[in-house]
């Protein structure tokens, strides 16, 4: 039987009950209601989404966008965009790939207690991370600071400098990429892993050989979430790294600095540059997020 | 030759108990038992992938019981294959050599080796997904015996086989059985595979290890 003709005969009437002369043939009710319900609750904020792209669109002209680009601070900030948006991202991974696989793969004492930590970023509101790494390469340690031991052994200021738009971040983009990780080891399936053991091999070369190689759809995926989160990023952003044209400057901060000089249709501009990578971002993601397993 | 000594493995809530069991070196032992017995966990147990709680496993005579699971020298062929799957067929039967740092010749003579006493030549350029049930299950042994272990575990190897795939399989593990002369221990709970194939024969029964005359648990 069909999965047509299974809809079909569901709804239609069923044998009476023998010696029931007196009931109605049983019938199921339609199912437009709940379609309907669903698909306008659902619609409805979808609509609003595809709305909030016509709005930028309609709002800027290719001449706005020709102009932002032609600015000397926002090249920069675009420039600064790409770099540490790739730079965090790829931070990200190389946490999140042994540290997802750890999680996925073997129970330990305090695996609750790690998954929770591994939420903070995700929970905690965007200035209060701000704030925390502030006040954590700031916090006095026996006399000295997190930043000045930085400074002197990696001749790297952190604070209210690039270093510091690239870790604020890798801070919450590094949480994204573990979780889509956790998902991709999830999917593979850990026997071939075993096997591979008693073949000879370690645990360390039976994720080399066996796991990782199964992995790198999901990488590329991870890798593509955690730039999207990155070009995102703002509140951490301003508050570690502050908002100083021509230095720390990302395209998020370039949005609120032309905003708060009143240049709405340079804003807009660059908002809508923001868009197009993001759209570009969620493409290669549903791409190959689809396949993760392999 | 393979001996457990009043082996105890836990899995979960679950646990075999003293159990007791000997092939002798190029032996071909069968051990049969019901569905959920624990067949499967025994080998995990024997391979080093569960943990043991008591008693010892002895290999060629040498007490294996802690060694890690890659020194011990098994060929383990799970019930589902437990192919690789970004892996061709020639990288699965050349895995155990590569990490055993033979050469590039002797890998290449063995893994051609092997490949045709399994009739499986032909397939050494796919990756698992473009094989069939007896093709991945023909891989499995290959990879499992290609590097000469000390004994071959066979969990199920003929489950999920038509009548003749299976008739056909059962002729090939009787010759590379021949051929190879490893130590084998062989899982099944079909008394016919069992017939066919084993010289010595146990049965898993409540926890624990009978030996029997023949596959009937006789």
């Amino acid at each position: 039987m069909t999965a047509d003709s299974s809809l079909t005969r569901s709804s239609s009437p069923q044998a009476e009950p023998s010696g029931g002369g007196q009931r109605p043939p049983f019938r199921t009710g339609s199912d437009w209601p709940f379609f309907l319900t669903s698909g306008a609750v659902g619609g409805g904020y979808v609509l609003l989404l595809l709305a909030l792209l016509a709005a930028d669109i309609a709002s800027t002209s290719l001449e706005d966008l020709t102009t932002a680009l032609a600015k000397p601070e926002i090249l920069f900030a675009v420039r600064m965009t790409l770099v540490s948006c790739t730079l965090a991202a790829l931070l990200s991974l190389w946490v999140a790939v042994p540290l997802a696989y750890l999680l996925e793969r073997f129970t330990f004492r305090g695996r609750g207690f790690l998954d929770a930590v591994l939420d903070i970023p995700v929970v905690l509101p965007p200035l209060v991370l701000g704030l925390s790494l502030l006040i954590l390469f700031h916090l006095p340690l026996g006399g000295t600071t997190l930043e000045a031991l930085v400074q002197r052994w990696l001749g790297l200021q952190v604070t209210y400098a690039p270093v510091a738009v690239v870790l604020a971040q890798f801070v919450v983009a590094a949480a994204f990429a573990i979780h889509s990780m956790r998902l991709t080891f999830a999917r593979i399936d850990p026997r071939p892993e075993a096997i591979a053991m008693t073949l000879g091999c370690r645990r360390s070369q039976a994720f080399w050989r066996v796991a990782f190689p199964q992995a790198w759809r999901g990488m590329i995926a991870a890798f593509s979430i955690a730039w999207a989160r990155s070009l995102g990023e703002f509140g951490p952003i301003l508050v570690f790294a502050g908002a100083t044209r021509m230095k720390t400057e990302v395209l998020s901060t370039t949005v609120f600095l032309e905003l708060s000089v009143g240049r709405l249709e340079a804003a807009v501009a660059v908002s809508l540059l923001m868009v197009m990578a993001a759209v570009i971002v969620l493409g290669v993601v549903r791409l190959v997020g689809g396949r993760v397993a392999g | 030759m393979i001996e457990l000594r009043r082996l105890s493995i836990r899995s979960g809530a679950f646990q075999l108990s003293d159990l007791e069991l000997q092939v002798p070196a190029g032996g071909y032992g069968v051990l049969m038992g019901s569905t959920g017995s624990g067949k499967t966990t025994l080998l995990e147990g024997i391979c080093g992938l569960r943990k043991v709680v008591a008693g010892r496993v002895l290999l060629d005579g040498l007490d294996v019981t802690h060694w890690s699971v890659g020194s011990r020298g098994v060929g383990y062929v799970p019930q589902d294959a437990g192919l690789f799957p970004t892996l061709s067929v020639h990288e699965h039967l050349a895995f155990g050599l590569e990490l055993r740092r033979v050469t590039p010749r002797e890998i290449r003579q063995r893994v051609e080796e092997v490949a045709e006493a399994l009739g499986i030549s032909d397939l050494l350029g796919r990756t698992p997904r473009h094989l069939s049930g007896g093709e991945a299950k023909r891989v499995a042994i290959g990879r499992a015996i290609a590097f000469h272990p000390r004994l071959l575990l066979l969990d199920e190897p003929l489950a999920a086989l038509d009548e003749d795939h299976r008739l056909r399989l059962i002729e090939l593990l009787k010759t590379i059985h021949q051929s190879e002369q490893v130590t084998t221990l062989h899982v099944t709970h079909y008394s016919e595979e069992a017939a066919a194939l084993g010289e010595h024969f146990f049965r898993l029964v409540d926890g624990r290890i009978v030996a029997g005359e023949g596959p009937d648990g006789s």
